[in-house]
């Protein structure tokens, strides 16, 4: 839909904008509500990546925050900085 | 069995107290004795919107603090063959009654009645988790914008973490014409967002504050289309299979659609 209102100039629909602002606003909600969630989250991936690299772990950075989407809409996205200290060799 | 439902939302104003008059009295109407419990202390409104104001003389408090008994306190609504309001006190606040006490008040209305029906207050402090700590089911009203939305799904959480799993909701103040010109949110958009189970789809109606004004629930208005869906909830809460409100009968512009043979889609 939203293609067409750009090929007709139009805004996007106030319902349009609420659900997309709803979407966002609970994104983060729900992740604030569950502080664990980012915790665990945090372990998962570290679990993983240190079967490939050497990460440090102290200036391990994950949070989710929010970008804008090639459709140029606001979007939630989850950042992650993870420093690499050594690529581990592969068997 | 008896069942005990809170009614909550989160958010302040979107006819919490409204919903929970008119299920009681749908309820009663349907032969089912039924208590009406205003659990918002300190703010007490259901006794307003039901009309009984004139008639309180003990209220949740005194029941709790033993300065009566619970018959005693628990207003016959005369209009309805088996309908009681136990008020909230007005000059106590929130901290005035435990989780403990309320659930044990809930019990003692169980021995009394079918259903027992209580009007959270808004928020989620005390006053919240008091109203909640005595229920078996919860219904969470909402209205279809950003920000009552994001407080019921807020509520739902907690909820949910307190042991209401399921809870269901009530979608009140929909403006079909405006869903239809894509300036409101429909049904489909709040529960695309929200996970739960929906009870009803009340219309914005002015019928309501008519009822409002005058101290008498909607739900017997048989014009009314609020008043028609708080029966279609009623008849949900019961058991039946009620297919949701076709919003959409009636009314200016459904006339001149159907006098230009144009079909909604």
């Amino acid at each position: 839909m939203k293609w067409l209102n750009d090929l007709f100039g139009r805004k996007p629909a106030p319902a349009q904008i609420a659900r997309d602002r709803l979407k966002l606003v609970l994104t983060y909600d729900r992740v604030n509500c569950q502080p664990d969630l980012l915790e665990m989250l945090k372990n998962d991936i570290m679990k993983v990546l240190l079967n490939y690299m050497d990460i440090d772990e102290e200036e391990l950075d994950i949070q989710i925050s929010q970008t804008t989407s090639e459709l140029n809409e606001i979007v939630p996205v989850l950042f992650a900085n993870i420093p690499i200290k050594n690529m581990r060799k592969q068997p | 069995m008896s069942e005990v439902y809170v009614i909550t939302s989160g958010k302040g104003g979107v006819g919490k107290t409204t919903t929970t008059a008119n299920i009681g009295a749908g309820l009663a109407l349907q032969d089912k004795k039924v208590a009406l419990v205003d659990a918002d202390i300190g703010l007490r409104n259901l006794d307003v919107v039901m009309g009984l104001e004139n008639r309180i003389v003990f209220d949740l408090v005194d029941v709790i603090e033993g300065n009566c008994r619970l018959k005693q306190a628990l207003i016959k609504d005369k209009r309805y063959p088996n309908l009681y309001l136990l008020p909230a006190a007005q000059t106590k606040d929130k901290n005035a009654v435990t989780t403990g006490q309320m659930k044990k008040l809930c019990e003692q209305l169980r021995e009394e009645f079918d259903y027992i029906i209580l009007d959270c207050p808004a928020g989620i402090e005390q006053g919240f988790k008091n109203a909640i700590a005595g229920a078996d089911k919860a219904i969470v009203v909402t209205t279809p914008e950003v920000s009552a939305v994001r407080d019921a799904d807020r509520i739902i959480g907690l909820l949910e973490a307190n042991e209401l799993k399921s809870p269901l909701l009530v979608l009140n103040r929909v403006k079909m014409s405006m869903v239809k010109s894509q300036t409101m949110m429909s049904l489909e958009d709040v529960t695309d967002i929200l996970a739960i189970d929906v009870l009803g789809v009340v219309p914005d109606d002015e019928a309501i504050i008519i009822a409002t004004n005058k101290g008498e629930p909607c739900v017997s208005n048989e014009k009314s289309l609020a008043g028609q869906a708080y029966r279609d909830i009623v008849r949900r809460i019961l058991g039946e299979t009620v297919p949701l409100m076709d919003l959409d009968h009636g009314g200016f512009g459904t006339w001149l659609r159907k006098l230009f043979g144009t079909k909604n889609k």
